[in-house]
């Protein structure tokens, strides 16, 4: 279970609180308006932005003094999510190793997980060479390798197609089945939402709800979220 | 919970800008504790002080000003022999100033090309001796340098910004607006300031091309007071104010370079769609051709002058010459172990004094440096053992605010794009600087080190206060072979050293090209 | 002499090597340079003395008594050379230097006799120009005339500082009148001899502030007969080149036997074709070919170290004026 108690987040002047908790394995989106501060409460979690006060905790462990890359989780970015003087094989390769220093049933892995996003015969191009699509499997090949309990999505798949970002979701939704892990995704499409999430938090007002189910919330949104969708 | 995670280190940069600091204030100190009670300022060390400043801000402003031009046409024109070109840019810096003198003055002096010319079609020769002599060779100096680095901030544009603003059908109003004004605003500081620090310190060049005493500056004064006066406390009292003014500029610098930087691209090939107009086109071959003529004038000059020497050369040449190349070697490396690591710590975005602290390099007197270095030295150990590698750790340090200027850009721009990216992942530390920092860093890597090896090469440095008969560098015995009449071995020689020097660069340079064809 | 002979021992591994006496000169770049006088003094005097004869080059005059003066009593050296008399008040001044106790009949066309001195060589300072151009005979002719020159700049230079004095020693109080007149035959002014040199002979000027034994090299070394010293009827002011021992030396008797042999044959018959200057004790085969025709001032100029020494700062001051109108 991941527990956000009592939690302030500063970033800059603009501040979002959030005491709230998602159980283990579920599915959530984080949806809002806006600068409503979606991201970051995302990047609180990953620890980029620090508490001002409250904490974070994962299965009853505190994470709010760890460093990011010491925390359970996996994150993926808006952009920027690989490194562009790497080869596709050595981006994904980051999640096992962030010094590259493979050892040969390591580098079986690396190729098992591009093999799982269908990205087989590309291993050795850069991502210059690449679709978007495909760009944003290497970054799901390499969540794969991670094998964090936390995924964290801050819509890094806002700029596929329809089709594409569907089938990006799907994928997501399968490794997270995988490996079981927790899943929070940043969006502000309610279809995403309904696609893959059982529930929703809704931020607004530099507050973040508690989760909701979706469809119960979608179906019947409160205020706040009913200005948002229109 | 107040420490924000960073992908990198802090700590290293800011002990190699302590360790740079103390060089340079460590020697003051030890010079002004050595002073006796001296004379303190004289009148003419004001005039000095005016002079200085008056043709070192002409010289930084006509210099920076020429090098935009050139360069934009520089970035925006493929042609042959365009990274000869460039790579000549590095030429005229690393030319000891004795010999970058007497080129000067082949083409541009009383008897020179452009006089004989002008007295042919019975105009009255050159006047080259005054302000604007000093001016036009610390343009010569310095335009290059100037170039070299105002044209990397272009290439720094990634390649999807010219896209876009080909896509956005932008003129050349608009490309100024969009991307070349923003650009030039966070690199032409640092430049002006650069030059302005180097032509500070400038004191053979100024003397020789001023025409006389007046054009006496700061150094040739820290010069008077070490070895006419003996008067340390005054030698002291000056490089103060030298470095003090130059602090400043880097303060200025500093403060006036503001501005986001232009964002990371995929590394995709560079193509230009813009400037493909008449006169833009005519506008730039201009540039070219008449940035071209000055530079390469000159130093065509040095050659041929030195083509007849070169057969005669002494063995004592040779030796020197591999002394040169080990110094470079040892003194490249002892930047790169300095720079980075500052480079990095300024990238972070909290510590721009320690850019600071980077140029101050530039503004201390060599003299003063090593007399301190001596007069530390000298209890503890032989100065003439060290001489080697003293050397090669002042000519590092005064390489520095030019490896500065090249890597922290680029280094902001790492950290920035790919810091999150990597502490996600776990990358902190040696994984980051070895993954990430340094392959991403490796054109500007590459042309720091070739500018350092250059550099040191050149420098006569203060191996001349601690010079030993038996190891000398090649500039020293380029000197050596002068005082003894021989000036045909020694053009000889100096081009060996032009030949050297340019090979250094243009080898470490190449090595760490990116934008392939730049 | 702790640190050299730390030295020694690290760059020779032979016990022996290390316990051969060893006496450390210091003197200016040129003399120890490959084609000073420096290698061949070396190999006679270490072929007589058993010793290690060590040569250490510390810039020019100027820079050699500010190390002097740098390191103090605790100096290395045993014996510093190349002094000049523009500076031997100064080096005295600092106490750290002995008697020399040579004796010797110097050729030198002033009278020596200085206790804690010795010269070596002597020069006469002299514009050296191109045998057809026609040169003026004094400083008021040149000053008349549309001739150029280029002089050193006498706050860095041995030679600019001789140019100096030789106006003052020439002139007296009417030396800032000579120098206004040659303020526009002025074409530019050097850090050193070497660019002012370069500068000549690459055509910038008609005239260079150099030695009267400049063209002894032309026509010697490279038999290049077409360089020649103007005679100025005034005089030519000399340099007078010296050395002496520091008292601190530990190899005092080493140091002394060393001053002697500096004044004798194997030494002097060394110094004309490669420091380019008269020996003190001219060798008893003579000069060599070539000497003969330089000129011969028809008065040598010389303040004392003390009168050098006390108008040197008024003189620069001078200098400064008129060149910065």
């Amino acid at each position: 279970m991941l527990r956000l108690e009592n939690c302030e987040i500063a970033n800059g002047v603009f501040k979002v609180s959030a005491d709230l908790q998602i159980a283990a394995g579920s599915r959530v989106a984080v949806v809002g308006p806006s600068g409503a501060g979606k991201t970051t409460l995302i990047e609180a979690i990953a620890g980029f932005l620090p508490l001002t006060q409250g904490r974070i905790l994962w299965q009853g462990q505190d994470l709010s003094a760890m460093d990011p890359g010491k925390r359970p989780v996996a994150m993926l970015f808006q952009d920027g999510n690989l490194f562009p003087h790497l080869t596709v094989a050595q981006n994904a390769g980051l999640g096992l190793r962030p010094n590259l220093r493979l050892t040969l049933p390591e580098q079986t892995k690396v190729q098992r997980a591009l093999d799982r996003v269908g990205l087989a015969d590309l291993a050795a191009r850069k991502p210059a060479a690449l679709s978007g699509g495909q760009q944003s499997r290497v970054a799901l090949a390499r969540v794969l390798l991670q094998r964090r309990d936390l995924l964290l999505l801050d819509e890094p798949f806002a700029a596929l197609g329809p089709a594409l970002k569907a089938e990006m979701l799907d994928l997501v939704a399968e490794i997270a089945s995988e490996t079981g892990a927790t899943v929070l995704m940043v969006s502000h499409d309610p279809q995403d939402a309904r696609r893959i999430a059982d529930q929703v938090i809704l931020v607004a007002e530099g507050q973040a709800h508690a989760p909701q189910p979706t469809a119960a919330l979608l179906d019947n949104p409160p205020p706040a979220l009913k200005a948002y969708l229109g | 919970m107040a420490r924000r995670a960073e992908p990198i280190g802090a700590f290293p940069g800011i002990g190699a800008a302590l360790l740079v600091a103390a060089l340079i204030f460590g020697t003051l100190a030890a010079v002004a504790l050595r002073a006796e009670p001296g004379r303190g300022f004289a009148a003419s060390d004001w005039a000095a002080l005016r002079f200085t400043l008056v043709q070192a801000l002409l010289s930084a402003g006509i210099s920076v000003g020429l090098a935009t031009g050139l360069a934009r046409a520089l970035a925006r024109r493929r042609f042959w022999g365009r990274s000869v070109l460039i790579a000549l840019l590095g030429a005229p810096f690393i030319l000891p100033v004795i010999v970058a003198i007497l080129g000067l003055l082949a083409v541009f002096g009383r008897a020179g090309w452009v006089s004989q010319v002008m007295i042919y079609f019975g105009a009255e020769p050159l006047q080259i001796y005054g302000l604007h002599g000093v001016v036009l060779a610390h343009v010569f100096f310095n335009l290059p340098l100037a170039t070299r680095l105002i044209l990397q901030g272009w290439q720094e544009i990634p390649a999807e910004r010219f896209r876009l603003a080909a896509q956005l059908n932008a003129g050349p109003g608009a490309m100024w607006q969009l991307l070349e004004a923003p650009m030039l605003r966070r690199v032409v500081p640092g430049a002006l300031a650069v030059v302005f620090a180097i032509c500070l310190s400038s004191f053979a060049v100024a003397l020789t091309l001023g025409g006389g005493p007046r054009a006496t500056t700061i150094e040739l004064a820290i010069y008077q007071a070490f070895r006419f006066d003996f008067d340390l406390g005054r030698a002291a009292l000056l490089s103060v104010l030298q470095l003090g003014l130059t602090g400043c500029a880097a303060y200025v610098a500093l403060r006036v370079s503001a501005g986001e930087g232009m964002g990371a691209g995929l590394d995709r090939v560079l193509r230009r769609w813009d400037g493909a107009g008449v006169t833009a086109r005519l506008l730039d071959a201009g540039w070219i051709a008449l940035a071209g003529l000055f530079l390469v004038l000159p130093l065509a000059a040095v050659v041929l002058s030195g083509l007849p020497g070169l057969l005669l050369l002494p063995s004592g040449v040779w030796a020197a010459a591999l002394t040169s190349v080990l110094v470079a070697v040892i003194s490249t490396l002892l930047l790169l172990g300095l720079a980075l690591p500052m480079a990095a710590a300024v990238a972070l975005g909290r510590w721009k004094a320690i850019e600071g602290a980077g140029i101050l390099g530039l503004a201390a007197s060599p003299l003063v440096i090593g007399t301190g270095l001596f007069i530390v030295i000298y209890p503890i150990a032989d100065p003439f053992l060290l001489a080697l590698p003293v050397t090669a750790l002042v000519n590092a340090v005064m390489a520095l605010p030019f490896a500065l200027r090249i890597l922290v850009p680029r280094a902001r721009e790492i950290t920035m794009r790919y810091g999150r990216l990597a502490l996600s992942l776990d990358m902190a530390g040696t994984a980051f600087v070895w993954r990430v920092f340094l392959p991403r860093m490796r054109a500007q890597i590459g042309f720091a080190a070739g500018l350092a090896a250059a550099l040191s090469m050149g420098d006569l440095g203060v191996i001349a206060l601690f010079a030993d008969p038996e190891v000398a560098t090649l500039p020293l015995q380029v000197y050596r072979l002068m005082g003894a009449y021989q000036m045909q071995a020694a053009a000889g020689a100096a081009l060996l050293l032009l030949l050297l020097s340019m090979g250094a660069f243009w080898l470490l340079d190449r090595g760490g090209r990116w934008h392939a064809e730049a | 002499m702790k640190y050299s002979v730390f030295a020694a021992a690290l760059l020779s591994a032979t016990a022996a090597y290390a316990d051969t006496p060893e006496l450390t000169v210091y003197t200016y770049d040129s003399f120890v340079s490959d084609w000073g006088p420096g290698p061949l003094v070396e190999k006679a005097f270490e072929a007589q003395c058993g010793c290690d004869l060590k040569l250490v080059g510390a810039g020019d005059g100027a820079a050699l008594l500010a190390r002097i003066k740098l390191e103090g009593a605790r100096s290395d050296a045993d014996v510093v050379l190349g002094l000049d008399t523009n500076l031997t008040a100064a080096a005295k001044d600092t106490g750290l230097f002995a008697e020399h106790g040579v004796s010797a009949e110097y050729d030198l066309p002033v009278a020596w006799d200085d206790a804690i001195f010795a010269p070596y060589d002597w020069g006469y300072f002299a514009f050296v120009h191109n045998v057809d151009a026609t040169a003026p005979t004094n400083f008021k002719a040149l000053g008349a005339s549309d001739m150029k020159i280029v002089i050193q700049d006498p706050r860095s230079s041995t030679p600019g500082l001789g140019l100096l004095m030789w106006v003052k020693a020439a002139y007296g109080d009417e030396a800032p009148v000579i120098w206004a007149d040659l303020a526009d035959n002025v074409v530019t002014v050097t850090k050193g001899w070497s660019e002012a040199y370069g500068l000549f002979l690459d055509g910038e000027a008609d005239m260079v502030l150099s030695y009267t034994t400049s063209p002894a090299y032309h026509l010697i070394a490279e038999e290049d007969a077409s360089k020649a010293a103007a005679a100025f009827d005034e005089g030519h002011y000399m340099q007078v080149e010296v050395a002496g021992i520091l008292a601190g030396s530990d190899q005092p008797e080493l140091a002394r036997d060393f001053m002697q042999f500096m004044v004798r044959e194997e030494f002097q018959s060394v110094i004309p074709t490669t420091n380019w200057m008269y020996p003190s004790v001219t060798p008893a085969g003579g000069l060599p070919a070539g000497f003969e025709t330089l000129i011969t001032p028809a008065k040598s100029l010389l303040l004392s170290a003390e009168d050098a020494a006390a108008l040197r700062d008024g003189a620069l001051d001078e200098w400064l004026d008129a060149l910065s109108q």
